[in-house]
């Protein structure tokens, strides 16, 4: 049976290999060595904050955030949840990985939400982001790993960087989203009274589009966890090494309690994040119905959030 | 009148074809033709109007008219395709985007339809806005702010969000944002289209009253030949992006242009657009203590009129009856001062601009009217015929004190009997 390849044989893999060995690599690596200093920086700063303040001390800053942003359920469970991460002696792996995913969730909001603007403002700009952001998110990130390393090196930066790349996404969407769907009549008022596109942007469209922004943020947030392990693969500590070196080990135990420190964490997060998306709305539930949306499949979580705020 | 607002020759043409579209039109081809030939629709074709200071001009027509089109482009929020739009010598249409936005901040000011406040701000923040894109600062602008609410009654609203206000408050906001920046302009597009009836004739009362004081220049959009009809000063009325016919609600009510409008004015409450003046006759009358019964009947004879004003010096004394005289004299003879003891001195008065709705009782007295002006001077008499004339929109009653109405002659007729 004929087939195309009997033609012709393209050889795909060595044209990329050429590409980032032969070009790639000899000519950028400096540039993308420099590149990484503010991440290196920015996470080196949080982590040597997190480990510096006493755990008590962030487990009440915790406990108090979700208090005011998510309901006296999940401020109780913060406060159990990171008991139990210290009792089990993982309290300075999961600062790590907090520094990582907070610096890992700035630069996307520093690259993403500027970027979201102004693809929401030029049709041009957004048809041309669109496909890469949809490339971003369906790669598999052991594809992008490679040439990270070979970039940027192994270490815990080079990890925060493949998070980037898999965590920007949804706050580039959610942003561009939020501000396309900001009432036409609401932007035709504020041109009618003379507004320049900066006051457009301050008064009226940010505001108005922060909600969707905020839920991007939490998406953004999320995905940054769940890259937590892969990023440990090329060098980056946290509980996610704790996660790799119980799967080297073939040791359960170990494995499974550095991901119960990440559902942990991830749940905290989670839901502070949401909460401060829904800003003006009273937050009384009760720690029963929290318990009831953790085991609620995620897709639905948003909704019974709506509920609970109004 | 000065015209603050002029509008030349404006067309707009939504397409890509606005050339063709243009030449298609010149040769009188319809809008559903030009569509088909080219895909480009035609927004507004050839409007020229001029809008004086301070007066209500109303822009009305149904949906697709052309009307919202129309007045986004007095504002820039459209660009016409071709024309001028003169606000103040300044043309919006081909200005550049600097001089847009000072016009914008500091001449014309926009009312919307679905209110358009912004719902992250208080009452007292949103009707400030238009302050705050100028630059005024925080404290001058809360207090122009609640100025501008105090004029639509909502001081005590001003810390609550406009969620919480009812659609005619809300509305209310919307004006007052408009009011605050002392803009001479207003645009008001479809203000009340979504209010509650009742709310809505409030609101019309309201605007009306507001701007005795304001005296601001208004393009007003509304498909409601009602609501134009009791606010503009003068009406355009809009079909297929081009205007039909331009007057007072008076004229468009008694001459409509077309079949189109003609359409429309049919079942117009017309008491409610045309006043005494347009009916009132010449203030014919006799004077009490110089003409004689005999005068009078005699003057009634020839008017063809069944009662007369006499007056008393310059002010209006009282109505006699050709019947009350024909008597008097017939039991008395013609000498005394007959004319003073038929005199009847609790007549019916008006004054110019009162509608014929407010005449209805008086003239179902068969009493005429007296029309008086501030002074109580007599200016004109209104026969009880004319207004049921002009209310059954009878042509023949047109005010001509040569020519009396067919129906006056049938009444004098029978009080002769």
């Amino acid at each position: 049976m004929f087939s195309p390849a009997d033609l012709l044989v393209i050889p795909f893999d060595d044209w990329v290999n050429t590409f980032v060995r032969g070009f790639l690599v000899p000519n950028f690596r400096d540039v993308f060595r420099a590149a990484q200093v503010p991440i290196t920086a920015t996470l080196n700063g949080l982590d040597g904050l997190f480990q510096w303040i006493p755990m008590l001390v962030t487990t009440a800053l915790l406990a108090l955030a979700a208090l005011k942003w998510a309901g006296r359920g999940i401020a109780l469970f913060a406060v159990l949840g990171l008991f139990f991460i210290d009792m089990i002696e993982l309290w300075p792996e999961t600062m790590t990985t907090l520094a990582m995913i907070i610096t890992a969730v700035l630069f996307c909001a520093v690259i993403g939400v500027p970027l979201g603007i102004l693809a929401a403002r030029s049709n041009k700009l957004w048809t041309v982001t669109r496909p890469i952001l949809d490339i971003m998110q369906t790669i598999p990130s052991f594809v992008y790993l490679v040439p990270i390393v070979m970039l940027f090196g192994v270490g815990t930066t080079p990890g925060i960087i493949a998070t980037i790349i898999f965590a920007l996404p949804p706050i580039v969407r959610l942003t561009n989203l939020g501000i396309r769907n900001v009432r036409g009549d609401l932007i035709e008022a504020a041109n009618a009274f003379g507004s320049t596109g900066w006051q457009m942007l301050w008064d009226v469209q940010i505001p108005l589009a922060l909600r969707t922004i905020m839920a991007g943020l939490n998406q953004t947030l999320m995905l940054a966890l769940s890259m937590v392990v892969i990023a440990a693969l090329i060098g980056a500590g946290g509980l996610g090494l704790v996660v790799n070196t119980g799967l080297g080990r073939l040791d359960v135990g170990g494995a499974t309690a550095g991901g119960v420190g990440i559902v942990i964490l991830a749940i905290i997060l989670d839901r502070i994040t949401q909460g401060m998306g829904e800003a003006n709305g009273v937050n009384t539930v009760s720690l029963r119905q929290t318990l009831m949306n953790l085991f609620r499949s995620r897709g639905s979580q948003p909704e019974g959030e709506t509920k609970k705020a109004g | 009148m000065q015209a603050k607002l002029s509008v030349r020759n404006v067309f707009k043409i939504f397409g890509d074809a606005p050339d063709e579209a243009r030449e298609r039109l010149e040769r009188g081809e319809t809008k559903e033709e030009i569509f088909e030939a080219t895909g480009s629709t035609v927004g507004v074709q050839d409007a020229n109007f001029d809008v004086g200071e301070g007066e209500i001009f109303v822009v009305m027509g149904l949906s697709g008219s052309g009307k919202s089109t129309l007045v986004r482009m007095l504002n820039g929020l459209i660009k016409p395709t071709s024309g001028e739009i003169l606000i103040d010598g300044e043309d919006v249409a081909s200005c550049d985007a600097e001089t847009l936005r000072r016009i914008r901040r500091s001449k014309i000011t926009m009312v919307f339809q679905h209110f358009a406040l912004f719902p992250h701000w208080t009452v007292a923040e949103n009707a400030a806005y238009g302050l705050k894109i100028k630059g005024v600062g925080a404290s001058e602008r809360r207090e122009r702010a609640l100025k501008a609410l105090g004029q639509v009654g909502l001081t005590a609203w001003a810390d609550s969000k406009p969620s919480e206000l009812s659609g005619g408050m809300q509305q209310r906001v919307g004006l007052a944002r408009g009011l605050a920046t002392d803009a001479q302009i207003l645009l008001m597009d479809e203000p009340f289209g979504a209010l509650d009836p009742l709310i809505r004739r409030e609101m019309q009362d309201e605007l009306l009253e507001l701007q005795k004081t304001l005296k601001k220049t208004i393009v007003f959009i509304t498909h409601d030949l009602n609501e134009a009809l009791l606010l503009g000063d003068r009406i355009a009325i809009m079909q297929d992006g081009r205007f039909v016919q331009v007057g007072t609600a008076q004229e468009i009510v008694s001459e409509p242009a077309d079949d189109y409008v003609a359409a429309f004015v049919a079942d117009i409450d017309r008491g409610r657009v045309f006043t005494a003046d347009t009916v009132f006759n010449d203030p014919e009358a006799v004077v009490l203590g110089k003409d004689t019964a005999d005068v009078a009947m005699r003057r009634m004879e020839e008017l063809n009129r069944n009662a007369l004003y006499v007056l008393d010096g310059k002010k209006v004394a009282g109505v006699v009856t050709y019947q009350d005289l024909a008597t008097a004299t017939r039991e008395n003879g013609v000498d005394g001062d007959i004319l003073s003891k038929v005199l009847i001195t609790d007549y019916p008065t008006a004054e110019s601009e009162h509608q014929l709705a407010d005449l209805y009782g008086a003239a179902s007295a068969g009493l005429p009217i007296a029309v008086t002006d501030e002074k109580d001077r007599l200016i004109g008499i209104v026969e009880p015929e004319s207004v049921f004339a002009q209310l059954s929109g009878d042509e023949t009653s047109e005010p001509d004190a040569d020519k009396p109405s067919d129906p006056a002659m049938q009444r004098k007729g029978d009080a002769n009997v």
